[in-house]
């Protein structure tokens, strides 16, 4: 059974307790940063910052805050390109990175349509979200779920959360927010991650329509057997031209936040 | 009837979720520990703002390595902020080169003494300080003591200062409120004017 | 605060003016969005868009220092529309008393201004021949309270009250309708305030304002309602219980003044009302005085009454004791847990002045501004003459002790770990303190009485204190048996009872099962959870609870009843704050506030300095005219030798504001060396609107000066879309918003906003003006 973390960026107001919980949980450190014109910092996720609050602003004057994670994403780019089989998706739906196994090639840091894992300069080991796997295998929700103040965020089963976000979604379109829609419960498959946004996933640093590129499916490929791969090859170069032009379309967050 | 941490823990739907997820079959079967399973609990009230949530603080041999929000707190719930959420980093902090932990390298640790005119701090013993405070204390508070003004008793100095402190304990404000008056010390101050 | 913080589930409608809830006190909006899952709104009024006011159903842009002028047109709103309690307000509030003819207001002044200062005669109400005040119970006398403050508001009409505070008319009115509508029986209004509101030179009034409009509106002793003050630090309320204050003794007793109370008859006297709880003022004062110095405290020598050192009358808060300090007048200074060198107003009048003290004793976790500050920036440590001591503390975890929240909840907090190295707690160092001074007066010295007879025995030589040995004095014990007191109902005015801190009574009253340490959390009920810590006083929650039920003892809010009469009987979901025992609610109607002399609340208060009716006055420095009176300022400003020439708007044409954010807290000396914090908000930084960004050529993210005539400031520019230009009585003004959490000191240092803030406060409190002054922006 798939479990999920929903994210209800009209509750959220941005204390950033989930971006410090994170820390304490999974002991990783903080680095220098710099005030750049906007209170997003760090700026992008690093190997030692798991998650971060997004802050934005619409040309409407209103401020939009959504903690930005790994997806856990149904059809993982990292999962697929990993060459070392060292990122492996568990079947209550986390994206499980295992440090033993993690050779540091940066593939998956390359291919993840959003910039989610990085290579730390101290290990060389890919560092992102575990979802806190350690504690919801014991029955506990992840740090930054756990610390959120308010319920913006949550942690359940994906259908029932999907189901959840749905009937929100359908309140605050009837308070005014025509624009209120759901973020992830067809993105790659299905997201790890439901967002309940009231603007365009853009507004929020969200890449609209995510997808990994061709290479990164070519690695899916070569990792299984080789009489699969041989007969796959025949198709390859149809399928590398659609995906390149797909790729083409992914939109790098972080490009409109403030 | 006393409603314990674990027992509070039951009763929520955490519990429930728990169970679904513990049974869960994971592929390839990753074992997780849970990394505070031994840790001593030991609660506490946070120090930053005054909303008074509470805080559990995880300590492993006479270390503390995690602090995070206390489930059975009404206020909080186990919820905290990003203030609150740090509160470890006040002790303790993780190197960013080799991500160990380590006392927070800024923390005071020693009795720092600056002399006049001096461009360095250095250690002190306690009892050193203690002594030359005292006799710093009692120099100027002879010097300046008023035992009476236009005929009435006064007793007080307006020589000394004290500030503080909304960041001290009740106990330790009340031992200071009373030695600081029975000092007769009258400019007295602290965050709540400010 | 009035109720606490999971009271606001309870709350229809919640209005945060001068306060940023979310942002300074997140767990605050767990409540609040209880509340909203039932319907109800936040409002939030606050001259930026903040955390809170982007999260909030209404957000109006408040010119900074223009609260009283929004305030007051709600309470003009609220009797244009007749949508005041009529119940509540005739029989809990002094709306019905008449005032005494002498007592006027003309041309933005009340009555009795003389020199700078009211003179307070006039303020009074009229009296029949047994001096009791006169009343009209159909609020029609033109001089009772209720058409006196009417027609004082009168002024506060909505094109006036949009001109001052610069918001639009159709904001104003969202704002008011929603409030104001809470003046419905079974509505339940709540207002949250902080140092928005007070840090003013009309702080006192703006709290005021914000009380009379509740009252109006019946909103106060009810479950959802109040006046509820955010406090900023955890244990603000315990240090003010505790007196850390010039003006006041534990359990705000005010302090001997040497000319009106020179002996302990003298002080009961002059300080004991006849009526109200304060009453009992000489049992508390006598229990503080056996507390302190034990068995020589006896009724032969007015239990040392004479030991306390008397004021002279002269101010002694945060602003004069470093204006005296400037002046070369105190020569050492004790610092705890406190930097003033960053959170003080007009800092580099602050810091120049601790170079005349011989020495200074600072007492912190880390390395402060003001410990250091005779190394701070352009300045040569050869020629400062301060010996300094920094003595290192234990943190909160490191030690135990209680803390008291905003709601006056008094929370145990346990000792998980050592502190580091030798680190010690404050409780030993005071008491390591003591011993030392002891030990040099035991040998002589001035007037060493009151510090060798000091009643200290906490603990042996260098040993850890006994923290109860503490607590148990603070609670209060019989002083024959030593045994702990139930609560303050028991303490005696003849030294059988010691306390040394009235209010606290009862926190600590079993040694056992101390309240203060109880965990037992409610499984049904209102949020009350009365088994968890102990709350002051008697362990209330919710204050004034009377006026939860109409005069009969019917509950307004039927489905949320506090303190009710029912079967011939008082019920309650709460500790009583009215004399109940054995009184039909008949007895108690008119009696619901027990502190006051009137046992009703003030709509029209004598005891403020600067008048009985809250009225706008601009901040000392404003860009525009006073739009409701010719008088620009509060007319009983304290005016400091150290503020010196005030800003022009031609020189300074901005309206500078400070504030705090999330990450940090304070002065940010804890906050800036918590690695996880200082990531998020490194630098400092100051935001501005598009519109002043792009006049003055400042794009996002580039270095700015900012400056005030008291001095200048660097940090980088943040052009954002949350501030806007505003109009303001025909002008158009610009807002240069800032955190003040930085110093030079900590892991990420910077330049403090408080270098650009003025020495001036409120008349009543002398809290600083930190909230508006002038100041001018350019490119770095």
């Amino acid at each position: 059974m798939a479990y999920a973390v929903l994210v209800d960026t009209k509750k959220c107001m941005a204390c950033r307790g989930c971006q410090v919980a994170c820390k304490d949980w999974n002991r990783l450190p903080a680095g220098a940063t710099k005030f750049r014109g906007s209170y997003t910092n760090p700026p992008t996720l690093e190997a030692h910052t798991w998650n971060h609050l997004i802050f934005s602003e619409t040309d409407q004057g209103r401020w939009l805050f959504a903690n930005y994670a790994c997806m856990h994403c149904t059809d993982a780019a990292c999962v697929n390109v990993c060459p070392a089989g060292a990122v492996q998706r568990t079947k209550n739906g986390t994206v499980w990175p295992d440090p033993d196994k993690c050779i540091g090639c940066g593939l998956c840091v390359q291919h993840c349509p959003f910039h989610v894992p990085h290579l730390s300069k101290t290990t060389n080991k890919m560092g992102k979200c575990t979802g806190c796997a350690e504690r919801t295998s014991q029955g506990l929700r992840p740090a930054c779920v756990t610390t959120c103040p308010n319920g913006a965020l949550q942690y359940g089963e994906r259908n029932a959360l999907l189901q959840q976000a749905k009937e929100r979604v359908q309140s605050l379109r009837e308070q005014g927010f025509a624009q209120a829609n759901i973020y992830g419960e067809n993105e790659m498959h299905g997201l790890g991650r439901i967002y309940i946004l009231t603007e365009r996933p853009a507004a929020y640093g969200l890449p609209e329509n995510p997808c990994y590129s061709a290479s990164a499916w070519i690695w899916q490929l070569a990792r299984r057997p080789l009489g699969k791969l041989a007969s796959v090859g025949l198709f390859s170069g149809l399928v590398v031209g659609f995906l390149r032009w797909r790729g083409d379309r992914i939109q790098h967050k972080g490009d409109n936040t403030m | 009837m006393k409603v314990t941490r674990r027992e509070f823990f039951k009763l929520t739907g955490v519990a429930a979720l728990a169970a679904v997820v513990v049974g869960c079959d994971w592929e390839n079967d990753p074992v997780f520990s849970h990394r505070l399973e031994d840790a001593k609990e030991v609660t506490t009230i946070c120090p930053y703002c005054s909303c008074g949530c509470g805080a559990i603080c995880y300590v492993v041999g006479g270390k503390l390595v995690s602090v995070s929000g206390d489930p059975d707190h009404p206020i909080n719930e186990g919820a905290l902020c990003s203030k609150g959420a740090s509160l470890l980093n006040l002790n303790t902090v993780y190197n960013l080169r080799t991500h160990d932990p380590e006392l927070n390298p800024n923390r005071l640790d020693k009795v720092l003494y600056r002399a006049p005119y001096s461009q360095t701090w250095v250690e002190k013993n306690w009892r050193w300080a203690m002594d030359r405070i005292a006799k710093k204390v009692k120099e100027t508070r002879d010097e300046s003591f008023e035992r009476q003004a236009d005929g009435i008793t006064v007793n007080r100095t307006k020589a000394i200062a004290h500030l503080g402190s909304a960041a001290l304990d009740n106990e330790e404000n009340y031992l200071l409120a009373k030695l600081m008056r029975s000092l007769g010390i009258v400019n007295m101050d602290h965050h709540a004017r400010l | 605060m009035t109720n606490h913080w999971i009271d606001y589930q309870h709350s229809d409608v919640i209005m945060a003016i001068g306060v940023n809830t979310a942002e300074n006190h997140p767990v605050s909006m767990r409540w609040i969005d209880r509340a909203r899952e039932r319907g109800a709104k936040l409002i939030s009024i606050d001259p930026r868009l903040t955390r809170t006011a982007a999260v909030a159903d209404i957000w109006l842009p408040l010119r900074p220092g223009t609260d009283i002028a929004l305030l007051g047109g709600l309470i003009n709103y609220t009797f244009e529309n007749n949508l005041w309690q009529h119940e509540y307000v005739v029989n809990y509030t002094n709306a019905s008393y008449l005032l005494a003819p002498s007592y006027s207001f003309a041309d933005g002044v009340f009555s009795g201004l003389a020199d700078g200062a009211y003179d307070r005669e006039s303020w009074q109400y009229e009296l029949d021949e047994k001096g009791n005040p006169l009343q009209d119970l159909t609020l029609q006398h033109p001089r009772c309270v209720f058409q006196v403050m009417k027609g004082h508001y009168a002024r506060y009409d909505k094109d006036t009250v949009c001109r001052t505070v610069g918001c639009s008319p159709e904001d104003f009115e969202r704002v008011a309708a929603t409030f104001c509508a809470t003046g419905a029986p079974g509505k339940a209004g709540n207002i949250l305030y902080a140092m928005g509101i007070t840090q003013s030179t009309h702080g006192s009034q703006n709290v005021r304002a914000t009380a009379v409009l509740q009252l109006l509106l019946g909103n106060i002793g009810i479950p959802g309602g109040g006046v509820n003050a955010q406090r900023g630090e955890a244990n603000v309320q315990g240090s003010t219980d505790m007196a850390m204050l010039f003006h006041i003794l534990p359990g705000y007793l005010n302090m001997p003044q040497a000319k009106a109370h020179p002996t302990l008859a003298d002080y009961n006297a002059k300080e004991t009302p006849a009526s109200s709880y304060w009453a009992n003022k000489p049992k508390f004062l006598v229990s503080l005085l056996k507390a302190w110095w034990g068995e020589r405290a006896a009724g032969d020598n007015d239990f040392c009454y004479h030991w306390l050192p008397k004021l002279d009358g002269r101010n002694r808060s945060h602003i004069a004791i470093f204006e005296s300090m400037a002046r070369n007048e105190i020569k050492g200074m004790f610092v705890w847990g406190q930097n003033p060198a960053v959170g003080g107003p007009q800092a580099e009048l602050e810091r120049k002045a601790l170079e005349n003290l011989d020495w200074m004793v600072a007492v912190d976790l880390f390395e402060t501004e003001t410990a250091s500050f005779w190394r701070r920036p352009k300045v040569q440590p050869a020629d400062i003459k301060t010996e300094v001591f920094l003595l290192p503390a234990a943190a909160s975890y490191e030690k135990d002790g209680s803390v008291s929240n905003s709601g006056r909840w008094i929370q145990w907090r346990h000792k998980a770990i050592q502190p580091p190295g030798e680190a010690r707690s404050d409780l030993w160092i005071a008491d390591q303190l003591y011993k030392a001074i002891c030990y040099h007066y035991l040998r002589g010295g001035v007037f060493p009485e009151p510090i060798v007879g000091l009643n200290w025995h906490y603990g042996e030589g260098e040993e850890e204190p006994d923290i109860e040995k503490v607590a148990l004095e603070i609670n209060g014990y019989d002083t024959g048996s030593g045994q702990p007191l139930e609560n303050f109902t028991k303490l005696s005015a003849d030294g059988s009872t010691a306390c040394g801190c009235w209010i606290y009574s009862g926190y600590y009253n079993d040694l056992q099962d101390p309240p203060t340490k109880r965990r037992i959390r409610e499984t049904e009920g209102i949020g009350t959870h009365a088994g968890w810590s102990y709350v002051w006083p008697l362990n209330r929650r919710i204050l004034y609870n009377r006026c939860s039920s109409d005069p009969s003892g019917s509950p307004w809010n039927p489905e949320l009843p506090l303190v009710w009469w029912e079967g011939g009987q008082w019920q309650m979901n709460d500790v009583p704050d009215f004399a109940w025992k054995d009184a039909p609610p008949e007895k108690t109607a008119g009696s619901p506030f027990i502190m006051l002399p009137e046992l009703q609340a003030r709509l029209f208060s004598p005891g403020m300095v600067d008048g009985p009716f809250p009225e706008h006055y601009e901040p000392v420095e404003s860009p525009v005219a006073n739009v409701l009176s010719p008088q620009q300022n509060n007319p009983v400003i304290i005016w400091w030798q150290g503020l010196g020439k005030l800003a022009s708007s031609k020189e300074f044409p901005y309206i500078g504001t400070t504030y705090r954010v999330s990450e940090h807290w304070q002065s940010g000396i804890m906050t800036r060396n918590s690695p996880w914090l200082a990531e998020m908000a490194p630098e400092m930084f100051v935001e501005i609107s598009l519109e002043l960004g792009a006049k003055l050529g400042i794009s996002n993210g580039s270095e700015v000066l900012v400056s005030t005539p008291r001095g200048e400031i660097k940090a980088v520019a943040y052009v954002t879309r949350r501030l806007k230009p505003m109009a303001v009585a025909g002008n158009m003004v610009e807002i240069v918003g800032m955190p003040w959490h930085w110093g030079y000191r900590g892991l990420f240092p910077g330049d403090s906003a408080n270098v650009l803030t003025p020495h001036v406060g409120d008349p009543n409190t002398t809290i600083p003006e930190y909230k508006a002054f002038l100041c001018n922006i350019r490119r770095a």
